[in-house]
């Protein structure tokens, strides 16, 4: 079977289709002081594709993410987007990048002192002022309703739900019509109906965007139902990688045991 | 009981107390972490102030944030400054009254309340309550933002959060410190004359032509744009602070507190070296 590096190393080239993976992740480490978070990890995600990255608290599925998206610098390894080793590179040359990323945080992280509206409007009023204010304010309108939030356009963050919030988060994520979208940690925190809805919603997107998407998370009946592939990570390494019933295949024992209690 | 006591009532000398014995290394080890640390805070504050100001100087400007801040920073910290600029006035007249009188020196009183006013009280005044309420208040925000990860938001956003952020409050404070610090002197001023004139009635104009007679612009506009450095300080210890915080509300908190003693401290030692460069450059 072949191993996640191999797959790694593999797609990073143009395949014969013209068609290159969107994200490559190769050998990546990170430390923490003394605290060695992720020990060398390879992965990579084409578009219209899901990836979900399961694992134990502390396994640094979390820190992958921000890694990806340059908000952590690995101490080695490469993150190539598009083809672009963003490993070093400075903020400006990165917002250029990050500008074709979206992120969810796992507590959504809104702009505490803006309106719903204004939480989604504000990454248009940075990059695209090419746009009439009236514009803008449709485009918000838009996306809020397709994360089933347009009654709430003044509302403040605090005055709604976690699971709104989140949505509110994935609204902002996509202002600006990203092609790779990081989620991180969904529906953690949510009733089940809220997450069964978040599910639905990153379901119904990457239908219609077909993005590049990693979702990071505990819930296995969530990374099953939203992800193509699942990468489970342990110690700091990917342990398996692969569909779904490759891991109800494997005979590995982290893999049974998460199988189980998930 | 005291040891003597003891002694006569059971006969045994008391317990002698016992010896905590400190190993040097460990004390050498202290000094060593604390040396570490202050070099290492100078060293991150010097990569932060790199950082914002490449931030600053590049386009896209944010000037909406400027302005917003202009105002955060400028008119919301006006009704304190002019109220302790009237206090400062009181005090200073009623001081300089009373003192000028015993060497009969009573006719000084205008210039000795304009030169202490404007050169000494105004400006350093003006830098400690900045300090206490604008710098607290930027380093709980930006602290709050990072505890939340909402600054990451902002840097995931492609938003360089160096030149929203920090740039904005940073130049805030530098522009609106003078400004605020003329607030100050007027309002010493005002109160000190009208202090002074319950007692002996003299009209402002007199009092204004009388204190400010013979001075020249290098007296007065010095001290007062001087402050403008203690903008700079206020402002990028508060930044700092707050964009480096870790460790949720007691971060939040820890950054807060930080922020107002270091920039209250660093001002004051910014005052000492400034009022000597002024006097070398502005003799």
């Amino acid at each position: 079977m072949a191993t996640a590096y191999d797959i790694a190393m593999k797609q990073e080239q143009p395949e014969e289709d013209g068609s290159a993976p969107v994200v490559v992740v190769k050998d990546l480490q990170k430390s923490f002081g003394i605290n060695k978070v992720l020990n060398g990890i390879s992965l990579s995600v084409n578009r219209g594709e899901t990836l979900a990255v399961l694992g134990r608290s502390g396994t640094g599925k979390s820190v992958l993410l921000r890694l990806i998206i340059g908000l952590e610098k690995p101490d080695s390894g490469s993150v190539r987007i598009h083809g672009q080793n963003i490993v070093g590179l400075a903020l400006d040359r990165m917002g250029e990048i990050r500008k074709k990323m979206g992120f969810l945080f796992q507590h959504a992280a809104l702009y505490d002192s803006l309106t719903i509206a204004e939480n989604v409007a504000f990454p248009f009023e940075h990059h695209r002022k090419d746009i009439s204010r009236s514009e803008r304010g449709d485009r918000v309108k838009q996306l809020l309703a397709e994360v089933g939030m347009e009654g709430d356009l003044g509302k403040m963050p605090s005055d709604i739900s976690g699971g709104m919030q989140k949505r509110v988060g994935l609204a902002r994520a996509l202002a600006l019509e990203p092609e790779i979208l990081l989620l991180d940690e969904p529906t953690a925190g949510l009733d089940p109906i809220s997450s069964g809805e978040i599910d639905d919603l990153i379901l119904k997107l990457q239908r219609e965007r077909q993005m590049a998407s990693i979702v990071v998370t505990h819930d296995l009946h969530s990374a099953k139902t939203i992800s193509n592939r699942l990468a489970l990570l342990d110690q700091g390494n990917v342990v398996i990688e692969g569909k779904f019933e490759d891991l109800q295949q494997s005979d590995i024992g982290l893999v049974k045991e998460f199988l189980k209690q998930s | 009981m005291s040891d003597r006591e003891h002694t006569a009532v059971t006969g045994i000398n008391p317990p002698l107390p016992v010896q905590r014995t400190v190993p040097i290394s460990s004390v050498v080890d202290s000094v060593g972490r604390l040396v570490n640390g202050f070099f290492e805070w100078f060293g991150s504050l010097g990569i932060f102030f790199w950082k914002v100001l490449r931030a600053a100087v590049t386009p896209p400007y944010e000037w909406r944030e400027l302005i917003r801040q202009l105002d955060e920073v400028g008119s919301k910290s006006l009704p304190l400054v002019a109220l302790a600029g009237a206090a400062i006035g009181v005090v200073v007249s009623l001081e300089a009254r009373y003192s000028l009188s015993r060497f009969g020196a009573k006719s000084m009183f205008p210039a000795t309340l304009v030169y202490s006013v404007i050169q000494v009280m105004g400006p350093i005044i003006t830098g400690l309550i900045v300090s206490g309420r604008v710098g607290a208040g930027i380093g709980a925000e930006l602290a709050s933002m990072k505890v939340t990860e909402q600054i990451d938001a902002i840097e995931a956003s492609a938003i360089n959060p160096y030149r929203l952020l920090a740039a904005t409050r940073i130049l805030a404070c530098i522009l609106m410190m003078p400004l605020l610090t003329v607030a100050t002197d007027g309002c010493g001023l005002l109160t000190g004359w009208f202090a002074q004139s319950l007692v002996e009635p003299l009209s402002f104009h007199q009092f204004i032509a009388s204190g400010f007679r013979g001075a020249t612009f290098n007296a007065f506009l010095p001290p007062t744009f001087k402050t403008a450095v203690y903008g700079l300080i206020i402002g990028l210890i508060a930044c700092f602070q707050g964009m480096r915080t870790r460790g949720g509300a007691e971060g939040v908190g820890r950054a807060a507190t930080n922020s107002v003693v270091l920039a209250s401290l660093f001002v004051i030692l910014a005052d000492v070296v400034l009022v000597k460069f002024i006097l070398v450059v502005f003799p």
